[in-house]
């Protein structure tokens, strides 16, 4: 019972961070038909954009100790961190250790940036192509965004902590009357699938109650008779975009302290991330959350050594087979409309 | 006009003669000096080509980017240049600074991209095309087996780079292949008698396998190496080379009664491992009574790097690390640092080594032969190379030297300064039988020239 809970608990977080790529996804999808494969190179700068701030807030002025030796035996330099000078060394440390949530607020006009750049840059040319040719280009951009990177930030991973208010670990156990230290649950996992419910709550919200939302919606449903009634949907779909971008970033930023951030970790979401929005549905917003959070699920599931033992390498299929038997049951996904993608 | 020919004519005698005597001449020519029967890749003019085959791109493109330094320290070093680093402290001292037997030391480069066939195809490219007489470098088990295969078959000599499997100078060991780097079986016997000092010798083991040949070997060598101790093995699971989040492997090891949890892992698979054990409090807990504890059997520093303060006290061992203090190190770190503003990984030293030991074993044999430097090589001994006194086993072409352990440091003073050396453990004691059940089923075969 406990080792269920506890993988429940595990699918969670990772669903987390597949609902809200495959939301964006599905966003750029609904709205301007593109199938974006550079959509987890988006989540990758994301995460990138927690270590470009940890590192920004911790730029430094060297001083020289002359009592001390470096590995040569010169003098060690000692580097101060520029914040801790000016905002005294316990609150300048106290920054720099909230580093990835203040990302968040660093994130959002970078990655609305990078999103705009890239839709109105290279996607836009490639709306009346064929998907194929959308696949290929987006699949190009994400593998040069991903050398970027490494020119950049090096091939090992970036280790970025959460701040030490969340390094520890919940005990869910003790919370429900079972034996203390059986389920427990880092408290940034938590805290990751919260935000995620709130970044998608967010959506959500902003899609139903808002005018421009409604305008949306309705762009989705006939692109054509919206553009007749004198909207210009073009700049609202460019719009949402770079929402779509923002999420997947979000999604990234709070990712990094789960993961230590490496250049590759958009590839790693991105094909599951697709089959999660083939699974939930084409199109379908609501789906794409749903089976993200299911495939989470089931692939912590399928990793239990019990489940190992009996059916082995299942941990590594699951998700496919999953997908396999979904589409045969039910062809458009968990909640896919008639008429997306099919012509 | 006859119809029956003249047997022999003075013409057909003269002719018959001058073949015979080349005939007999030949062997005399060609023996004349044993190394020089022709093999792949001769070098005839005035330089001689190195083939470093390291991965530029990947997930080990960090690790290829400091052999790539080092193999150009050292290119810089053989002919001349720089300060000499480990030439000044080598104890065979055949190198003279003027390249190898006189020829100026050139290089190409290759791509491994840490995958075997791409390994292979830019291995087979710099002996093909670029007339590379030596292949050497890789961060990956699988790689250094399939490149040395191809080398084998092509006729050249490789000097493997960063492979701690033992099935590279095991069962896949080759004539034409010589690994310096440490295996899977010594890391198991140097960290055995650490672990059991520090942690006592009833405890309950849980492995965390890497899915692929070097997992398999170093699980094997540390379930061997601890049960002969005292300790119980639980569990093993193999973990998907692929897998980023180890959560869903980390949770059962909470609900098992282990008490010690080892991470066959290495590369980014060790980051998140074992950044997931932390994250998961494992290191808090407390199972039988006894502090909850994570082993790391193959450290790398930079790999500790990407764990951050994870690491802390977290034991490993490693084939060197640059805070050793002999003079062959010192001599090195010195060089590097210099050059590049931070010290050398083990990955760099082990191929900064190989190289030098190809050049000097070139030197030695008089010949750039594959079969005249098998010959040098073969129970080589040496000293001066930071390692120690150092043997290259005839037997399998495995060197045999001493083993760090190590451990995370707990109050780093810079970035590079990760892991403090907790012991050295004696050649003596990590050296086992050539056909030891962990190494059974190679052979070395015969060496072959390419030609």
């Amino acid at each position: 019972m406990d080792a269920i809970l506890l993988q429940i608990l595990n699918g969670l977080d990772k669903g987390s961070a597949y609902a809200l790529i495959a939301l964006g996804l599905t966003l750029i999808f609904g709205t301007l038909g593109v199938v974006n494969f550079a959509h987890g190179a988006l989540f990758m700068i994301g995460a990138f954009c927690a270590v470009t701030l940890s590192r920004l807030l911790s730029v430094s002025f060297v001083t020289i100790d002359e009592t001390r030796k470096d590995f040569l035996g010169n003098p060690l330099k000692v580097e101060t961190p520029y914040v801790e000078s000016w905002f005294g060394p316990e609150v300048g440390a106290a920054i720099i250790d909230w580093s990835v949530p203040l990302a968040i607020l660093f994130s959002i006009p970078i990655m609305a940036l990078v999103g705009l750049v890239m839709e109105r840059g290279l996607i836009k040319h490639f709306y009346k192509r064929p998907h194929a040719d959308q696949i290929l280009v987006t699949f190009g951009l994400a593998i040069v965004l991903q050398e970027i990177i490494k020119y950049f930030y090096g091939a090992n991973p970036i280790p970025t902590p959460a701040p030490a208010a969340f390094a520890g670990s919940f005990d869910f156990g003790a919370l429900v009357g079972m034996d203390p230290n059986v389920i427990i649950y880092p408290y940034w996992r938590i805290v990751y699938f919260m935000f995620a419910a709130l970044i998608v709550g967010a959506v959500f919200a902003f899609l139903r109650f808002t005018t421009f939302g409604m305008v949306v919606r309705a762009g989705m449903a006939d692109r054509e008779t919206v553009g007749l009634l004198g909207i210009d949907i073009d700049r609202r779909f460019t719009f949402m975009f770079a929402l779509a971008a923002v999420v997947a970033g979000l999604a990234g930023v709070m990712y990094a302290p789960i993961n230590s951030p490496n250049y590759h970790m958009g590839m790693d979401f991105l094909v599951l991330s697709f089959v999660v929005v083939v699974v939930g549905g084409m199109g379908s917003l609501p789906g794409a959350v749903a089976a993200g959070f299911l495939l989470g699920i089931l692939e912590s599931f399928a990793s239990m050594a019990q489940v190992v033992a009996l059916f082995p390498g299942i941990n590594q299929i699951i998700i496919y087979l999953v997908a396999i038997v979904i589409l045969l049951t039910r062809p458009r996904g968990l909640m896919g409309r008639k008429g997306v993608m099919e012509s | 006009m006859t119809l029956i020919r003249k047997p022999f004519s003075r013409r057909s005698i003269l002719r018959a003669g001058a073949a015979g005597g080349i005939g007999l001449a030949a062997p005399t020519i060609f023996t004349s000096n044993a190394w020089s029967a022709g093999y792949l890749n001769e070098p005839t003019g005035s330089t001689v080509t190195l083939g470093f085959n390291v991965p530029q791109t990947g997930p080990y493109a960090d690790e290829g980017a400091d052999e790539l330094r080092a193999y150009q320290l050292a290119v810089e070093h053989l002919n001349g240049g720089g300060d000499g680093g480990m030439l000044t402290t080598f104890s065979s001292k055949a190198l003279k600074g003027n390249g190898i037997l006189g020829k100026k030391v050139e290089f190409v480069t290759g791509d491994t991209q840490t995958k075997s066939d791409a390994a292979r195809a830019s291995a087979k490219s710099m002996i093909e095309k670029d007339g590379a007489i030596m292949i050497t470098g890789g961060s990956s088990s699988g790689v250094a087996v399939a490149v040395q295969a191809l080398c084998q078959e092509a006729g050249v000599i490789f000097m493997a780079g960063l492979t701690h499997s033992n099935d590279t100078t095991g069962k896949d060991r080759k004539a034409n292949g010589f690994r310096h780097f440490f295996n899977s079986y010594m890391s198991g016997a140097a960290l055995a008698p650490v672990l059991k000092n520090a942690y006592g010798s009833d405890r309950k083991a849980y492995h965390l396998t890497a899915d692929y040949n070097w997992g398999y070997t170093t699980e094997q060598a540390v379930k061997e190496s601890t049960e002969a101790m005292g300790w119980e093995t639980v569990e093993t699971v193999k973990t998907p080379l692929a897998a980023t989040d180890f959560s869903a492997y980390i949770t059962p090891v909470l609900q098992s009664d282990a008490d010690v949890l080892v991470l066959n892992h290495y590369g980014g698979n060790m980051v998140n491992s074992l950044t997931n054990a932390v994250q998961f409090g494992l290191r808090d807990k407390v199972v039988n009574g006894k502090n909850f504890e994570i082993i790391v059997p193959l450290y790398s520093r930079l790999m500790a790097k990407g764990a951050g303060a994870n690491v802390k006290g977290i034991f490993g061992s490693t084939n060197w690390h640059w805070s050793l203090t002999d003079e062959g190190s010192q001599a090195f770190v010195r060089s590097f640092g210099q050059k590049y503003g931070f010290p050398p990984s083990q990955a760099a030293h082990t191929t900064y080594v190989q190289a030098l030991l190809y050049a000097d074993a070139c030197e030695r044999a008089g010949t750039f032969n594959p079969c005249g430097v098998v010959e040098a090589l073969e129970g080589f001994e040496f000293d001066g190379l930071g390692n120690g006194k150092t043997l290259y086993r005839a037997e399998d072409h495995q060197c045999f030297k001493d083993v760090l352990v190590v451990k995370g440091k707990e109050n780093p003073t810079s970035e590079f300064d990760l892991l403090e050396i907790v012991e050295v453990t004696p050649a003596e004691q990590v050296t086992y039988a050539p056909d030891h059940p962990q190494f059974a089923g190679g052979a070395l075969g015969t060496c072959n020239p390419g030609a």
